[in-house]
């Protein structure tokens, strides 16, 4: 097979994230299914008449509808979707530091990892705001045995799916860093190729996969 | 070899990146149709709420072909290595769609 080992192992490694990402979102899906929702518990009614229930499961564009600096303003959806746009855009420019790798173009690389670094760590702070915004809430807040917005399984799927999402992203910015800290040292320069900004390139763009379904499943849906 | 001399002579290769600049536009145009149709199609009614979940999976899907595809380079690799990584992603869908296809009907009953 015509493929670095280490991009190989890289594959193979994502992969098998993928297997466990998949097992997370299949449990939310299959737990969420076992609640009733709102219209099956109030069939007369619309689901602008939602309200929060321990009986049913929450739509979570009720949840989460709140924006920084925006106080009391109901916005659902939006930051979920600014914080897409920002790792959409960070994988962009991760991928435009890939291509300046296969060009060997030193500047280039590093522009676009800082680049990249600034969205990963940006993505960071507005999931830091969110989630103390759940926990925090409008009383009585979230925690692991009981929430104010569903049954106890939604805040734990929230803090186990967006968690473990977001400890990805996490590494990814610590790699990231690292491989801005070898670009701009000349490591690959005097090793000749830039592939170590590929690899790592892979499992940043993994993590962006990532986001996406767990936009639709979490978010959306 | 040929790399290398194009290093000493110090000309900066020109960058590719009108695909790539031209994906991240389709993701973004993609998650706001998302967006809008998260608030335009009401999920009042059965049917509404399906066609809901189902453009989304769908939409979801068109995504991923793209950020695996060209901001991963899965199309430009080898024949292996992309049924590698596209096989077993097969049996996870296969897996999901027989679980709910087979099993689903039973998830109304154990609550």
């Amino acid at each position: 097979m015509k493929v670095g080992y280490g991009k190989l192992m890289m594959w193979i490694f994502l992969l098998s994230d993928t297997f466990t990402f998949s097992a997370l979102l299949i449990s939310y899906g299959l737990v969420r299914f076992s609640y009733p929702t709102f219209k099956d518990l109030n069939p007369g009614q619309s689901l602008s008449d939602f309200t929060f229930s321990s009986e049913w499961w929450p739509t979570p564009e009720r949840v989460f509808e709140a924006v920084p600096l925006l106080h009391g303003v109901s916005l659902p959806l939006v930051f979920v979707g600014i914080m897409t746009f920002i790792l959409i855009f960070s994988s962009v420019t991760m991928v435009l530091a890939v291509e300046a790798g296969h060009r060997r173009d030193r500047a280039d690389v590093e522009k676009w990892m800082l680049w990249t670094i600034l969205g990963g760590a940006t993505f960071l702070g507005s999931q830091a705001w969110e989630w103390s915004h759940f926990i925090t809430g409008t009383g009585v807040g979230a925690n692991l045995v009981f929430n104010e917005y569903g049954p106890t399984a939604f805040a734990d799927f929230f803090f186990f799916i967006t968690g473990f999402h977001g400890t990805h992203v996490l590494s990814g910015v610590i790699l990231n860093i690292l491989i801005f800290y070898n670009a701009t040292n000349g490591v690959y320069d005097k090793r000749g190729h830039y592939d170590m900004v590929e690899k790592v390139g892979l499992y940043w763009h993994f993590v962006d996969l990532v986001w996406v379904f767990v936009f639709t499943f979490f978010y959306l849906v | 070899m040929a790399n290398h001399v194009e290093q000493i002579e110090g000309e900066r290769q020109k960058p590719q990146v009108k695909h790539l600049w031209k994906v991240f536009w389709i993701l973004l145009i993609i998650t706001a149709v998302e967006f809008v149709i998260a608030f335009t199609i009401s999920a009042d009614n059965d049917f509404g709420k399906w066609l809901k979940i189902s453009i989304f999976i769908i939409l979801t899907f068109v995504k991923s072909f793209y950020i695996v595809g060209t901001f991963m380079h899965l199309k430009e690799e080898v024949k292996a290595l992309i049924w590698t990584v596209v096989l077993p992603v097969i049996f996870v869908i296969w897996f999901i769609a027989a679980l709910v296809y087979f099993e689903g009907g039973y998830i109304g009953s154990v609550r």
